[in-house]
């Protein structure tokens, strides 16, 4: 099992941004009036900042970075690892780290790379970072994390378009001898990897005019294969089933009972889902923090993002004991127990 | 497992279009909401906090009365 803990790694900021561009799905026609208060009601979205065309998740992960490095204090030729995860990408190639190496000024004895994860990604994020920068060779580095979906949707699919939101995020983490450990639990079922899918525009299907071409799916879902599909009922079984036995299974072996945990921030997926989720570990609804409402689900930076939105006061002045669980695209699912005190959290940037 | 009368509380509790007392175990579902994506998801969550079970979309299209959604729960609940 991939349950582990990492040493001496805390996170000492964390920053985020959106595009100033929001929608309403109050305006979305493709539902009607009572449709759209019973989506906003059930599902939990009731507007999103979306990216015009051009605006990509490194930008706004660029200028999260930028606030965040002003607030810490730190010095861009101080750090040593740039760890950029999306399925949003910049180019087919190179990667993303790379150009965001070069935009934030970062020396080139930096490490760099990708990682090609959604939901989940945040959590994960955080377990390679801890990896690389445990034992002290690596001393800072930025996690940036973050997706632009919406360029990926399609406005006649209701069961993606009012959904999704874009944010991009930067968590900076530094080796602190004498910091408690990270606890991970992070697992993978690949044989439900089409259950979120953009089919076409890889390897495997290599674009063609046919790409583009729609497709009725059913009543109210029309897309291109190039755009983002979402088997709901799939992703939700699968989340029913495997996310609470993941945060139990990291309690126990963490020895630290679901009461003690502070805050659960969870991948803002859905809130019929993430209610779920609550009531079947008898969460507390005051310990779990919402963004979904505003942003929509953002993906990878959904974690990150509601910190900032929600809890950036309180990470600023306390120490807290929180549990992240990201789950979805993949299938991929993982959840991380770790202590906070005194994260230096710029206000959210739109961009 | 919990008697029909507390199960159809239980349903009527998630979905406010139905007034309470309104379904009986013969009430044929679709004459009181339809199974669209999302009463889909509201049902299958609640079933699944409420008594551990997970049932999927087919289950649902081929239970036609709340009597039929009743022993789709129970199975399932039994067989676990």
């Amino acid at each position: 099992m991939a349950i582990f803990s990492i040493p001496d790694i805390s996170i000492a900021g964390l920053a985020a941004a959106v595009p100033r561009k929001q929608l309403s799905n109050r305006d979305y026609e493709l539902l009607s009036e009572k449709e759209q208060e019973f989506f906003i009601k059930t599902v939990g979205v009731e507007t999103r900042h979306t990216a015009d065309k051009g605006m990509t998740t490194s930008d706004l992960c660029e200028a999260a970075a930028k606030s965040l490095l002003d607030g810490l204090g730190w010095k861009a030729e101080d750090l040593e690892l740039l760890i950029f995860v999306s399925q949003s990408r910049d180019y087919i190639i190179p990667a993303t780290s790379g150009i965001l190496q070069d935009k934030l000024d970062l020396p080139k004895s930096c490490v760099a790379l990708d990682i090609s994860l959604g939901c989940s990604g945040y959590v994960y994020g955080l377990s390679v970072m801890g990896r690389m920068m445990t034992g002290g060779a690596i001393k800072k580095g930025l996690l940036m994390v973050g997706d632009v979906s919406t360029h990926t949707t399609s406005y006649k699919d209701k069961s993606t378009y009012p959904l999704f939101g874009d944010a991009g995020t930067v968590t900076a983490l530094e080796y602190k001898p004498g910091s408690k450990e990270m606890s991970f639990n992070l697992q993978t079922d690949g044989s439900g990897y089409e259950a979120i899918i953009i089919p076409d525009g890889g390897i495997r299907n290599l674009a063609t005019v046919e790409s583009f071409e729609y497709e009725k799916i059913s009543e109210g879902i029309e897309r291109n294969k190039y755009h983002i599909a979402l088997d709901g009922m799939e992703v939700f079984n699968f989340s029913l089933r495997e996310v609470a036995p993941n945060i139990r299974a990291l309690c126990e072996y963490a020895e630290t009972p679901l009461e003690y945990i502070d805050y659960f921030v969870m991948h803002q997926a859905n809130k019929i889902m993430n209610e779920s989720i609550r009531k079947k570990l008898k969460i507390n609804a005051e310990k779990y923090p919402y963004s979904i409402v505003e942003f929509g689900n953002t993906s990878s930076a959904s974690i990150p993002l509601t910190i900032v939105t929600e809890l950036a006061e309180i990470v600023r002045d306390k120490e807290l004991k929180m549990l992240f669980s990201g789950f979805g695209v993949g299938l991929s699912w993982g959840s991380v127990i770790l202590e906070t005190g005194n994260i230096v959290c710029p206000e959210l940037i739109e961009l | 497992m919990i008697a029909i009368e507390e199960f159809i509380e239980g349903v009527e509790g998630e979905f406010e279009d139905i007034d309470t007392g309104k379904l009986r175990p013969d009430s044929v579902i679709r004459d009181h909401f339809t199974w669209d994506s999302i009463n889909a998801l509201i049902f299958i969550a609640h079933v699944n906090v409420e008594y551990d079970v997970v049932i999927s979309a087919d289950d649902l299209i081929n239970s036609h009365t709340i009597q039929n959604l009743y022993d789709l729960v129970t199975t399932k609940a039994n067989a676990a």
